[in-house]
């Protein structure tokens, strides 16, 4: 060796591979305005559709008369569910088993209902055009609030199944019943509620809000009639799924369908499932033969495509007098809105609302969820979570507040008591769950310790006198949330979509010079795939990450994946993306020890490549091994160097984290600022820090919107209150605390490479986090429980009601 | 999200402006910076055939003195009102209200005259304009005029303005040297309009107030001058039974609506707040 032969440490450093803090590559484009949307995209003779919608939400369609639009120059046609009717598609599946009106088939059930589509030269005509059809309805009595859904005298919504008396889940009991759903022990949790020396029951209402991502829902279709082809631009989440709807639902071999996600300007949920636009370009581009683009504004999106939570859950819990919790009771009624088109895997028709007992070893539980038809856009995503974990965590992290109220005692302590302990796990919680692993008192400790919370206890008690004494209008509240997620669905025996189960997808190709080009079932909308993946693959087989390229959204050339959501990524296409990069480095190790003449026994990885055993000078780097896949393979070795890896994940992870949230409110205004935010997130093995800071960062910031203020508001009429951005909470740099971010690590025993899932943790336990603060600031007035979201008015309100 | 089709019009002189807007007739709209038009045509709720785009008359922009009064002209832009020497001396009270309109990117658009002609309950410059009691010159067809900011105000979007004026100047008697200001503005975040607001001009003598003036902001359906809570505050001290009567006085003249900035007693409980931590912060800043 002479000086200029690398060290170990900058050999491993060139790779800028797990744990480098590498700057996102996809941000040179993206920082540039290069990036590459749905919206830019511009084909030759292409139309523009645009939507009529209901202006009410409920009501009978007595006309449509589209003659006037149809006059306006440039506008090529009008469709209505009596043009889809004939083709069976006024209707679609949604993926929570219900269908959806494509377009609103004799009656509307909310407002922004999809109507009539309009096809034009342009957008401009288009919007016109919308302006001159003439729709007659014939008003009908809304059905709003949902605790009214299932009254004997309440207007039947759905007329379409009104004599379905079964539903995609079991037994429907009334003509707006959805489903039921129920989980857990009920005589056991039944009794140990009878047993309790103290029991909790509040009602917590999760309020509708949307994931509103800044890009909104679009698409371009393009059917080429002579090859029968459909090509489909979109703003997919998961591209593959939406290619296997669009086969179905049109009738083309899947082959023949060609789904393209380009560049996704942020989902958080929105874009998983299919939108009535999807079907209306895809058929008038059939019709028409052209391509047709279909972009909706921000007052569509907000008021029409998904909406998030509008879960309403009644939380009990029973203790011991000494604060050991001994049962759970939760019972959920679920708005989804005038369909049910949650995005959740078949089987779970309330997502994974039993991950409900929390971080908590509570020996028993018993969960029911009822979903009711309402007059209001259809949904129930999973907004920058997996599938209701934020409504979960949103109950349990709420609840021990107020049980911690009634037992006098201090929650950070009632949390410590009734953690699972380290050696717990695996652990099998009471609603059906295997933690796969946690340590959950190190985190909390070190949260608390990195916060001073006996001082900040100290510090609100003089500040609480002081109010008392008419000092100050100001209070202090000190938030405290620890959070378990339970994410990357997931094992293909228990969560599929439309049958189709979630495992997801890697596939590596290595050219002879070292290139890498590896593509993923999974599709970015602003994570960084194409940075993290390549930094898995970069660490696996010793390749510079800035030699790997990753593809995602191209279903003609990526393998088939369920896509980006809850998740998901890295627990499931992370895991695969590791398992095909050691299938090449095996077949890299047969290369290396022939290609060195010994037996492959004899050779070890050495960061960039393989050397003899003993003999560490004796060694080939990757580089040479690859140019040797393809220029001289060992005798009856096949050229090349590539692998695929269908990843079905033995386990879901689960994620967790402690945040602690200082706030202080002012009493008269019902102002808050957030003194301080505090969030320890443990998501196993780290493969990009700054990445996932980021994501922190981001996941709080939406938290901090959703807990204090943001929201889908309805009117008793049913009408939209404020979809848009002047009204629904979307904070701007000025409004946003700064984040503290901190660590542990526990990797998961079963993942590949250890790695949990983080993006949507700090949602997660954010929101709970929050509320916490401000329930807690109120809750030396006699205060249990204020609902969110916690505006200025409400707080306000909160303090006027509580004598403040 | 797309507006209906118009025409478009840019002329360089008044005369021009006003000649098009009374070619054009009644379905034509004067336009400046457009933050309140343009949103309302985007949604449709207005659909004028006809913009008469002010911005390039060099005529309306900027700021001077002319004796004791300050003269801005219509077209000048928030973001100027904030860097203006002269308003920094003599009419503090105007940067201070420009600094919470907005962003700055709206601020670089935004235009005194926009902000104070359409008669938008919702925007701020119209209570300040109250309190100060500035002068609006609107020039027609029969030529100028001039009309007080305190009797400008009829209706939400309706004002003495007539069709086919325009604003053009607004004036500025210089308050006295010493005089106090403050606007408090409550907001749920920034661009946006207030949940409620207060402007308080005063001037303080040997520790009473010597002569005040009160406006409110986006609680009634036009900006308004608390008259009422003026009274009882000229010529008196500022102790809390006097302020706290004030403080009464001025929140029941307002009306404002329920929205998503919160309920009507919330708003009006607001308008309070501001004003009585707006009365403290212009005192304060007074010398008397």
């Amino acid at each position: 060796m002479n000086d200029m032969t690398p060290t170990r440490e900058e050999r491993e450093a060139k790779l800028q591979g797990m744990g480098c803090k590498r700057k996102r590559v996809e941000d040179v484009r993206f920082t540039q305005g290069r990036g590459q949307y749905v919206d830019d995209l511009k084909l030759p003779g292409m139309l523009f559709g645009d939507f009529v919608r209901s202006t009410y939400a409920h009501a009978r369609i007595k006309k449509i008369d589209a003659s006037a639009a149809l006059a306006l120059p440039g506008v090529k046609a009008v469709l209505t569910a009596a043009d889809l009717k004939p083709l069976n598609l006024h209707y679609m599946p949604t993926l929570a088993g219900d269908v959806q009106a494509v377009l609103a088939d004799e009656k509307v059930l909310f407002q922004g209902q999809e109507v009539a589509f309009v096809i034009a030269e342009d957008r401009y005509i288009a919007a016109d055009a919308i302006e001159l059809v003439e729709v007659e309805y014939e008003e009908l009595a809304p059905l709003v609030d949902p605790f009214q859904a299932m009254a004997e005298d309440a207007p039947l919504l759905r007329e379409d199944i009104k004599d379905k008396t079964e539903g995609a889940h079991g037994p429907r009991k009334h003509h707006n019943h959805i489903f039921e759903w129920t989980i857990g022990d009920r005589t056991g949790t039944d009794a140990a509620f009878d047993k309790a020396d103290v029991t909790i029951k509040e009602m917590l209402s999760y309020h509708r809000t949307h994931p509103s991502p800044l890009e909104t829902c679009q698409c371009v279709a393009s059917m080429d009639k002579i090859r029968g082809e459909l090509t489909l631009w979109g703003t997919f989440q998961a591209p593959h799924v939406i290619r296997t709807v669009a086969s179905m639902l049109a009738g083309i071999p899947e082959h023949k369908v060609h789904v393209i996600a380009p560049d996704i300007g942020g989902g958080f949920g929105n874009k998983v499932g299919a939108y009535p636009g999807y079907i209306c370009a895809v058929v008038a581009s059939i019709v028409l033969g052209v391509p047709v683009k279909w972009v909706e504004d921000r007052m569509e999106n907000l008021s029409a495509t998904s909406f998030a939570r509008d879960y309403h859950m009644t939380t009990e819990l029973a203790a011991t007098k000494d604060g050991t919790i001994t049962g759970m009771r939760v019972h959920v009624l679920a708005d989804h809105g005038a369909f049910d088109a949650c995005a959740d895997p078949s089987k779970w028709p309330a997502g994974f609302m039993n991950i409900c007992t929390g971080s908590y070893d509570i020996p028993v539980a018993h969960l029911a969820v009822d979903g009711v038809y309402t007059n209001k856009a259809p949904g129930g995503v999973a907004y920058r979570c997996s599938f209701r974990v934020t409504e979960a965590v949103y109950a349990i992290e709420r609840a021990i507040e107020i049980l911690a109220q009634k037992l006098g005692m201090d929650s950070a302590e009632l949390r410590m008591k009734n953690f699972i302990e380290a050696e717990q796990f695996p652990y099998n919680s009471a609603l059906g769950w295997e933690y796969d692993s946690g340590d959950y008192h190190t985190a909390m400790r070190k949260a608390l310790d990195a916060v001073g919370y006996d001082a900040l206890r100290a510090e609100q008690r003089e500040k609480r006198a002081a109010f008392e004494r008419g000092e100050t209008r100001e209070i202090m509240g000190i938030g405290l949330s620890f959070f378990t997620e339970i994410v990357g669905a997931g094992p293909t025996r228990n969560c599929d979509i439309l049958g189709i189960g979630m495992f997801d997808s890697a596939e590596i190709r290595i050219h002879p010079t070292g290139g890498v080009i590896a593509r993923m079932g999974t599709k970015s909308q602003g994570q960084g795939h194409e940075t993290t993946y390549a930094q898995i693959i970069a660490t696996e087989l010793g390749i510079p990450a800035d030699d790997i390229m990753i593809e995602e959204g191209n279903t003609d050339t990526a393998p088939y994946g369920l896509g980006t959501y809850g998740s998901r990524s890295t627990p499931v296409a992370g895991a695969a993306t590791a398992v095909a990069a050691r299938k090449i480095k095996a077949k890299a190790q047969m290369i290396a020890a022939h290609m060195l003449e010994v037996h492959h026994d004899d050779v070890e990885w050495d960061i960039d490549g393989f050397r003899v055993k003993g003999l560490p000078e004796s060694r080939k780097s990757m580089k040479e091994i690859v140019w040797a896949a393809y220029n001289q393979p060992p005798p009856n070795m096949e050229p090349g160097l590539e692998a695929v890896s269908y990843y079905d994940p033995p386990n879901m992870t689960y994620p967790f984290g402690a945040y602690v949230c200082v706030m202080d409110i002012d009493v008269d205004t019902g102002v808050y600022k957030v003194r301080r935010f505090y969030a320890l997130d443990d998501c196993g093995t780290r493969i990009n820090p700054m990445i996932i800071e980021g994501q922190v960062h981001g996941g709080l910031t939406e938290a901090f919107a959703v807990a204090m203020g943001q929201e889908i508001r309805y009117d008793e009429q049913g009408n939209v209150m404020g979809a848009s951005f002047m009204d629904f909470f979307l904070p701007t740099a000025v409004e946003t605390p700064v984040w503290e971010t901190d660590h542990t690590v526990t990797p998961s025993p079963h993942h590949p490479i250890g790695a949990k899932g983080v993006g949507e943790s700090p949602h997660v336990g954010g929101v709970p986090c929050f509320s916490n603060a401000v329930n807690d600031a109120f809750a030396f007035l006699g205060s249990t429980h204020i609902q969110m979201p916690h505006d200025h008015w409400r707080i306000w309100k909160a303090a006027r009601a509580l004598g403040a | 999200m797309i507006p209906a089709n118009f025409a478009y019009h840019s002329p360089s002189t008044v005369e021009e402006a006003v000649g098009l807007l009374a070619r054009l007739g009644d379905e034509a709209r004067a336009l400046a910076g457009g933050h309140s038009l343009i949103p309302m045509m985007k949604l449709r709720l207005s659909a004028p055939e006809a913009l008469v785009d002010l911005s390039r008359i060099a005529a309306l922009k900027g700021v001077r003195e002319e004796g004791s009064e300050v003269v801005i002209g219509a077209m000048t832009t928030q973001h100027q009102l904030l860097q203006d020497p002269i308003l920094a001396q003599t009419l503090p009270l105007i940067p201070e209200t420009s600094a919470v309109i907005a962003d700055p990117q709206i601020r670089y658009r935004g235009t005194l005259g926009g902000n104070v002609a359409n008669g938008d309950p919702g925007n701020d410059m119209p209570a300040v304009m109250m309190t100060l009691d500035a002068t609006y010159t609107l020039a027609g067809p029969n030529g100028e005029r001039a009309v007080k900011a305190r009797e400008f105000y009829q209706g939400a979007y309706f004002t003495a303005a007539e069709d086919g004026e325009i604003l053009t100047a607004v004036r500025i008697p210089v308050p006295p040297a010493g005089a106090g200001f403050a606007y408090e503005k409550l907001k749920r975040k920034v661009g946006d309009y207030a949940t409620a607001a207060a402007a308080v001009q005063l001037t303080m003598k040997a520790g009473a107030v010597e002569t005040i003036a009160i406006g409110l902001t986006n609680v009634s359906e036009t900006p308004l001058l608390a008259e009422d809570a003026m009274a009882i505050l000229a010529g008196a001290r500022l102790e809390p039974e006097v302020v706290d009567r004030a403080v009464a006085a001025a929140e029941a003249i307002t009306n404002p609506a329920s929205d998503g900035r919160g309920p009507a007693e919330y708003r009006t409980a607001m308008a309070g707040v501001m004003l009585r931590r707006a009365l403290a912060r212009a005192a304060a800043r007074a010398q008397a």
